[in-house]
Order: C-alpha cells, then sequence, then structure tokens
C-alpha cells in the first residue's frame, strides 16, 4: 500500500516538475493522470517480464480507496466561506443566480451535445 | 479542587484549538456523519455529505471563534489528497478504456461545447448582474476540480479561497441538481449523464456519480480531467476578452 501510494504521489510530482519546468499551462495533477495511464499502459505490456511485487492489485485498490471518498476532499476548501462571509452576503442573490443559471446551463448543453453526437455517429444507448 | 478544573480545562481548550490533530478529527467526524445521514436517505441528492459536512463544521468554527488559517491548519491533510486523488482518476479510465475510446468523438464534441458554456455563461450572466470583476475572476474556473481551479485563479490575481468556495458550491449544486434535472430531459444513458455532471461540477459531482452507476462515475471523472485541462487553457483568453 505504501508502494502505491508513493507511485501515486511519484506521477503527481513528476507532473508538478514537468508543468512548472516546461511552463505547461495545465495543473501538474493532470498531467499525473496522463503520466499514470502510460504506467499503467506499460505495466501491462510488459507483464509477464515484470516482478510479482509490481503487478499485483495494490495500485487499483490504493487508488480506488482514495477516490472512494472523493467528496470528503472538498470539505476544508468549502469551509473556507466562513472567511468569506461579508462577500457571500453583499452579493447573495446574483451569485446565487449567476451559479445556478451557468451549472445547469452547463449541465444540459454538455448532455445534450453527447447524446446528439452519439447518436450520430450511430452508437447505441448504455443505460444499464 | 475544584478550583484547579476550570483553568486546567481552559488550558486543555488552548492546546487543543491550536492542534491540528481537533480540527482534523472534527473534520472527519463531521463528514462521516454527514455521511451516514447521506446513507440513511438512500443517497438522496438534498442529503449532500459536502454540504452538510461544511454548515456544520462552520457552525463549530463560529461557536468556538476558531480563525479559518486555525482550521486548515489540520484540515489540509485532507486538502492535499485533492492531488493525489485527482492522479486516482487514471484507474477507473484505464479499466474502462474500451468503453471510454468507443465515445471518444461524442465525448471531445461534449467537452468543448460543455467547457465554454461553463465559463461563458458565468462571466455573462454575473458581468449582467453587476458582480465585480474580483468575484468574476474568482467564479471563472468554479466547475474545474478544487486544486486546479486555485491555481487558475491565483495565475490570473484571482482570490484563490473564493475559488476554492465558488467550486465546492458549484459541486454541491451541480451534485443536487443532476438526477432530478436528468430524469426530467429522460436521458438515460450513463455515460452522457456522467460526463455532463462531471464537467459541471468536478469531484463532487464525480463523488455523485459514482454512487449512482460506476461507469456514470468513470465518465464524470474523465470529464474531470479534460475540463481541468480545457479551462486553464480558455479562462485566461475569457477573461482577456472581457476585459478588452
Amino acid at each position: 500500500m505504501i508502494a502505491a501510494l508513493t507511485t501515486i504521489l511519484l506521477c503527481q510530482l513528476a507532473g508538478e516538475v514537468l508543468a512548472r519546468g516546461v511552463g505547461l499551462p495545465i495543473p501538474g495533477p493532470v498531467l499525473g493522470l496522463v503520466l499514470m495511464l502510460l504506467l499503467l499502459g506499460l505495466r501491462d505490456r510488459f507483464r509477464a517480464r515484470l516482478h510479482a511485487s509490481l503487478t499485483g492489485p495494490q495500485l487499483e485498490t490504493t487508488g480506488k480507496t482514495i477516490l472512494a471518498h472523493l467528496s470528503l476532499l472538498f470539505v476544508p476548501a468549502g469551509v473556507g466561506v466562513v472567511q468569506r462571509l461579508d462577500v457571500f452576503g453583499a452579493y447573495a442573490t446574483a451569485l446565487a443566480i449567476t451559479l445556478v443559471v451557468s451549472t445547469v446551463a452547463a449541465l444540459i448543453a454538455t448532455l445534450l451535445t453527447f447524446k446528439l453526437v452519439l447518436r450520430l455517429t450511430g452508437d447505441t444507448e448504455v443505460s444499464q | 479542587m475544584s478550583n484547579d478544573f476550570a483553568p486546567r480545562t481552559f488550558e486543555l481548550w488552548v492546546f487543543l484549538s491550536r492542534s491540528p490533530l481537533l480540527w482534523l478529527t472534527v473534520t472527519l467526524a463531521a463528514y462521516v456523519a454527514a455521511d451516514r445521514v447521506s446513507q440513511a436517505t438512500g443517497r438522496h441528492p438534498l442529503a449532500n455529505p459536502v454540504l452538510h459536512s461544511i454548515w456544520l463544521i462552520g457552525l463549530i468554527l463560529w461557536a468556538t471563534s476558531t480563525p479559518y488559517g486555525t482550521y486548515f491548519e489540520g484540515a489540509q491533510f485532507v486538502h492535499f489528497l485533492l492531488g493525489p486523488a485527482t492522479v486516482s482518476l487514471a484507474f477507473p479510465l484505464y479499466e474502462h478504456r474500451k468503453t471510454v475510446l468507443k465515445a471518444l468523438v461524442p465525448m471531445l464534441a461534449a467537452l468543448f461545447v460543455g467547457s465554454i458554456v461553463a465559463l461563458g455563461s458565468v462571466l455573462l450572466v454575473g458581468s449582467l448582474l453587476g458582480l465585480p470583476q474580483e468575484l468574476l475572476v474568482a467564479m471563472a474556473p468554479k466547475s474545474v476540480t478544487a486544486a486546479v481551479a486555485m491555481g487558475i485563479a491565483n495565475t490570473l490575481g484571482g482570490d484563490p479561497a473564493l475559488t476554492a468556495v465558488m467550486v465546492a458550491l458549484t459541486g454541491i449544486l451541480g451534485a443536487i441538481i443532476v438526477t432530478p434535472l436528468f430524469n426530467l430531459l429522460k436521458v438515460t444513458d450513463w455515460r452522457a449523464r456522467g460526463f455532463a455532471v462531471g464537467l459541471a461540477s468536478h469531484g463532487i459531482g464525480t463523488a455523485r456519480a459514482f454512487q449512482v452507476h460506476p461507469l456514470a462515475g468513470t465518465f464524470a471523472g474523465i470529464a474531470m480531467g479534460l475540463n481541468a485541462l480545457l479551462t486553464a487553457i480558455l479562462v485566461p483568453l475569457a477573461l482577456g476578452l472581457l476585459a478588452g
């Protein structure tokens, strides 16, 4: 589990180094995600030649444990609202309307585009 | 002996209220309680665990006059995991790579349309309603996962703390609206539903999608990752347009 966590952190670290070092506009953790994908692909390609400790399910298990509690991770930042209650008080209505309209618009636009293009490319629905 | 009690309790409080231990414990305990309520209601959208943890902790901080900075000393250990969690999105993505590659064209189309609508609508509605520039900058990356959005706001001279709150609010809002809204629109495809909520409401939306269906969660995770990439490029462009 520690080895798995280290691998995840190494991908993030490499992502940060790459993003900052090269000056890419892409956030470090997102590059880390791409690196992890490459790593998983390489691992499965050379699976037969790798030591058993490198091909076990620990990496996936650890990653999925973190993802299982994804919404918890937003709590500390969200509590930051207590710091800015003045701003929220002053613009409460305008902020609420903006957030609701924009979120609903983004949800519907994304959903309908996805569905439309899915139909245009002749794909069948996956709803089970 | 009883005279000793009050000062000792006070000293204990002074120690605890400043230690990361207390606020880390409070964060986890509030979340466990909120998550149990969410489970008990059969994951009802309004029983969103993030929403209820936030006001519960906010209330405790207010009642104990604890500054947010002191709270964050403890809560930062949880906050830190946002980075590794972003990297971990690679696992469901890799596992479902065949399903994902099959839907590559609709995904990319939805990504571009959704990302532009999320960003454009917030700037348009916000400026029409007379929100100040400071708030518009803080709100622009609201659909992107917290770690990334705060980075974007920071580069553009926005307040990252304000952005973090906007991100959390957008996530909660999307997670609450998504199920009734998409049922109303009668769209049943899990890939489309998941992708939309991941794009509009990042990690909190993705967590909601995983609660509903694993395939929806996977597509939500992909949308969250891709939108983080695209928004990082689009926000500076859009704000440039708005200023010019």
